[in-house]
């Protein structure tokens, strides 16, 4: 409670003039991974039972290495934005959140660049 | 921090139960909600019997009843009892609606009664709602131009005023906010569904000339989009409006402008 009015606090430190951003990217990124998710399973299942070298073979083609890089960065910068409301959502102590949002985004990138590199190295070769 | 079980002084307890009325053939079972800031108790659930035989057809008029003839300390708020003045929004067998609009015979069994959820509890069946009437009043709900208001009244086409139907209808109950687990989460900051509805509302007059301002004011991570379309405030909204879409309608434009 307190001395302040309510519309004090409610007003608090302003509109942040930000969010939007957030959110279009999130339903932009969700819209790609269809076709991404649809195109990079298809290519998963036609290598069902064929041997390492094949599949190496198959997913170093340029088109493949497209797609499954696209996919890769679509799906990590998805997952960041989506954890990271996820963590706003529920979290309210300052210091756990702003140490979790940390965390959040350094494992989405430190995981994401590490998928990106296995199929880059597909890619260009070892 | 999300509370998903009650602070021990907020377990609800086994309150009284009241007889009904010897002879009477045709009861009704209440089981409301009771808390008092008076004494140390933690809130318990009384139980009246209420005889529908001698009683009006709508849940406030058991609430009524009850106060009159039953117990005089049962707390509620109550006005218009016909819908528009949004006082009895409570929650009602597990939906927050209007005890005046809402018939006994809609609920089978027993009515079980409780206030509006995730707010402070005043007395009883009256939660405290001075936060949502403070976001009501951050949203600055009237009409401002900067053009000089005409010697009689600023006109409206009959097809923008149109745009108002499914807005205007809102009588500030709180049933949607308060059935918004985004708003139980994040009310000191998300101004939920009730709010943003009337918003839209005054962003939508064609008559307003703040619109950009209006915008500005919502475009914050917080206060609009913590709105993750859970569609509580749409179902359970007792003048049957859709929150839901004016909030999805303010994203539209707040992508439009950029």
């Amino acid at each position: 409670m307190g001395m302040k009015a309510p519309l004090k606090k409610v007003r608090g430190l302003g509109s942040a003039k930000d969010g939007t951003t957030h959110w279009w990217h999130q339903k932009v990124t969700a819209v790609a991974m269809i076709p991404l998710f649809v195109i990079a399973l298809a290519y998963v299942i036609s290598l069902v039972g064929a041997d390492y070298s094949y599949v190496r073979y198959v997913l170093g083609t340029p088109v493949a290495s497209l797609v499954m890089l696209l996919l890769i960065v679509v799906m990590f910068y998805h997952m960041k934005l989506g954890i990271q409301v996820v963590i706003e959502d529920y979290i309210h102590t300052e210091s756990t959140k702003f140490v979790l949002l940390l965390l959040n985004s350094f494992l989405c990138a430190v995981v994401g660049l590490a998928a990106a590199l296995a199929v880059l190295k597909l890619a260009l070769g070892s | 921090m999300v509370e998903l079980t009650l602070p021990k002084n907020s377990k609800v307890g086994t309150g009284k139960t009241y007889p009904g009325p010897e002879g009477a053939t045709n009861l009704k079972t209440f089981n409301v909600y009771r808390w008092s800031p008076d004494d140390d108790k933690n809130p318990a659930i009384d139980t009246y019997h209420v005889d529908l035989d001698s009683c009006g057809p709508m849940i406030l008029d058991g609430l009524i009843k009850i106060k009159n003839e039953i117990d005089p300390t049962l707390t509620f708020r109550r006005s218009c009892r016909e819908g528009i003045c949004g006082s009895c929004a409570m929650n009602i067998n597990g939906t927050n609606t209007l005890a005046c609009t809402t018939g006994m015979d809609e609920v089978d069994g027993d009515i079980n009664i409780y206030p509006l959820p995730h707010q402070s509890v005043v007395k009883d069946l009256v939660p405290d709602l001075t936060n949502f009437y403070a976001q009501y009043a951050s949203i600055q709900p009237w009409l401002q131009a900067e053009t000089p208001p005409p010697s009689k009244e600023r006109l409206q086409s009959k097809e923008d005023r149109e745009k108002l139907d499914g807005l205007y209808e809102c009588i500030l109950c709180a049933c949607c906010s308060t059935s918004c687990p985004s708003y139980w989460w994040n009310s000191d900051r998300f101004l939920g569904p009730a709010i943003l509805l009337q918003a839209y509302r005054w962003i939508i007059d064609s008559r307003d000339e703040h619109t950009g301002e209006r915008l500005d004011n919502l475009e914050d991570p917080f206060r609009l989009y913590r709105c993750h379309t859970i569609m509580n405030c749409a179902n359970t909204c007792p003048k049957g409006l859709n929150p839901a879409k004016a909030i999805a309608e303010i994203k539209k434009m707040m992508v439009e402008r950029r």
